[in-house]
């Protein structure tokens, strides 16, 4: 199996609602991914799936040749698999800088072993503010950001645990169209260091831009899977976005 | 500054209080002085799972009690030195912590101290029926007038001063040490969004069991040299209300994000009430808390730390 990411028939109930219903899906190394479909249609139940934040009935997620069922959701983030949050969580008590040192000291160093200095810490923070453009605001909180400073906040935590696969959940919804270009240009950066990314979005022009292929969700069904060009003229998600 | 510089600065702080009640040769000094220092260390480990993680332990009492209990059953069993006793004792309530921990992390806000109040309850339920440590009648701990070191003579109650100083100093430097590293870092994400901080890389539930277990553990040590200091030790005062109370309201109203905080709600509310208790009367005690906490809690949310933190990072922010 060479795919970085392989979901394997997972389902997922909330009781007598199926909110996932036997979904398939891989993701090849540094692919990048859109997944799209109408509110509701469990893109972010599937998100939640596939980082851990949810159990699933049935099915499996191997991630980078090993099986991550049951492996808690930090588990997940250390071996590599990261995301960002629909709505952002930073943590609001801690400076950007220190919002960054969290995953850097949580994963980073998990996995390699020895602490980094105090001040190989430090440039890593600021790199990664360098990087989503808000070095000037290292010291600065959480609340002080505008909407779109605080999606790339999210971000940049995101890729402090230095993931090989970043899912991005609507990190662009609520942003105007010069901010939706900003974040895509950063993911489109992301991608080309080798970062897998898989993004969910409803701003179809951003998806289109964005993705190399496309799936498609309606109803907890996969309904459509493909370049995003055909994907985009499939009747099925044609009747999902416009009705009959 | 580096643990082993605050350590010191904080002996030496230590010290200096001890050179003062030694010159003052107050017997007075030395029992007031004493439950404010016990305080202190009751106030900073509530903080480390209150303050630092957020979550809200009702049962401080129950933990002050089990160290307390602890005592006395080592001292009927077998007579040990009381610092023997207060590792036990911080043994048996960091086991307690931990399993308390296990048992109830899963839930949050409400729930979380609501179980940990249900905790107390059982705990005095216990000692009560149980006749060896004295049940509902109490215990009567006889202590010797003086301790002999060195061949010098000290005051008893000047020896329990001491130790409860050690045991002060030794909390604050370990939270202080928590705050700077790893740790503290991952305890203040759990408080501030623990969905996200999983998703950083944090394993909560690892971080949550080590907080509950210290914070029990020092507490426990809070405990075990009460029998001693009070003589006649009761279910109802080793359970009593304002343990909990204060250990909530002291980190509260000092600002509960630093080790500052509870050290200075000690401190402030301590003496507040040791002055109350000899000028008007030891009940007004609670009432001092409750109006202070209400005043804070709608002034000073963040308590005096943080009223000092806002303004410098308000002064520095361009």
């Amino acid at each position: 199996m060479t795919a970085l990411l392989h979901v394997d028939n997972v389902s997922k109930r909330f009781y007598g609602f199926v909110a996932l219903d036997d979904i398939d899906l891989e993701v090849q190394p540094g692919e990048r991914l859109g997944l799209s479909g109408p509110n509701g249609s469990g893109k972010s139940t599937l998100v939640n799936c596939i980082c851990g934040a949810l159990q699933y009935e049935s099915g499996s997620v191997h991630f980078d040749g090993h099986l991550i069922d049951g492996l808690a959701v930090h588990q997940r983030t250390q071996r590599g698999l990261a995301r960002t949050f629909q709505l952002p969580r930073p943590f609001h008590s801690l400076t950007l800088a220190d919002n960054l040192r969290i995953p850097l000291l949580y994963t980073v160093h998990a996995r390699s072993g020895p602490m980094r200095s105090a001040g190989d810490l430090d440039s890593r923070c600021h790199d990664l503010l360098d990087m989503v453009g808000l070095a000037d605001k290292a010291k600065r909180m959480p609340r002080d950001l505008t909407q779109v400073e605080m999606r790339k906040l999210e971000l940049a935590r995101a890729m402090a645990a230095e993931p090989k696969l970043l899912i991005a959940d609507e990190s662009m919804a609520g942003l105007s169209h010069s901010e939706v270009g900003d974040i895509l240009a950063l993911l489109v950066q992301l991608n080309e260091r080798g970062i897998t990314i898989i993004l969910i979005e409803h701003i179809m022009s951003a998806v289109m831009s964005f993705s190399q292929r496309l799936a498609v969700l309606v109803s907890g069904k996969k309904v459509a899977d493909g370049k995003p060009e055909d994907v985009v003229r499939d009747p099925e998600v044609v009747r999902a976005y416009l009705g009959e | 500054m580096n643990a082993l510089k605050f350590s010191l600065i904080a002996i030496g702080v230590g010290l200096l209080v001890l050179a003062f009640a030694h010159w003052l040769k107050l017997d007075y000094f030395y029992f007031a002085g004493y439950t404010i220092l016990q305080f202190i260390v009751l106030a900073t480990a509530w903080n480390i799972l209150g303050g630092y993680c957020g979550y809200v332990n009702f049962g401080s009492a129950a933990f002050f009690a089990l160290g307390a209990y602890s005592a006395v059953f080592l001292h009927k069993l077998y007579p040990l030195p009381i610092p023997f006793l207060i590792v036990i004792s911080a043994v048996v309530s960091g086991t307690v912590g931990f399993g308390m921990g296990y048992l109830t992390l899963r839930l949050r806000g409400a729930f979380f101290a609501i179980a940990t109040l249900a905790l107390s309850v059982v705990l005095q339920t216990l000692v009560v029926n149980w006749a060896y440590v004295g049940g509902s009648r109490g215990a009567y701990i006889i202590r010797p007038e003086t301790i002999e070191f060195a061949g010098i003579q000290f005051n008893y109650i000047e020896y329990l001063f001491v130790l409860m100083l050690v045991l002060a100093v030794v909390a604050l430097a370990t939270t202080r040490t928590i705050e700077r590293s790893q740790l503290g870092f991952g305890f203040a994400t759990i408080r501030d969004d623990e969905l996200a901080a999983e998703a950083s890389g944090v394993p909560t539930l690892r971080l949550k069991l080590i907080a509950t277990t210290l914070s029990g553990a020092f507490m426990g040590m809070a405990g075990a040299p009460f029998p001693y200091y009070i003589s006649y030790l009761q279910p109802a005062s080793a359970f009593g209300l304002e343990y909990t109370v204060n250990s909530i309201a002291m980190p509260m109203i000092g600002g509960t994000t630093s080790w500052v905080g509870p050290l200075l709600g000690a401190v402030l509310l301590g003496s507040l009430q040791q002055y109350a208790t000899v000028t008007i009367s030891s009940a007004v005690n609670l009432l001092i808390v409750g109006l202070m906490l209400v005043g804070f809690v709608i002034l000073a949310p963040n308590g005096l730390v943080g009223l000092v933190q806002e303004r410098l990072y308000r002064r520095r922010r361009p």
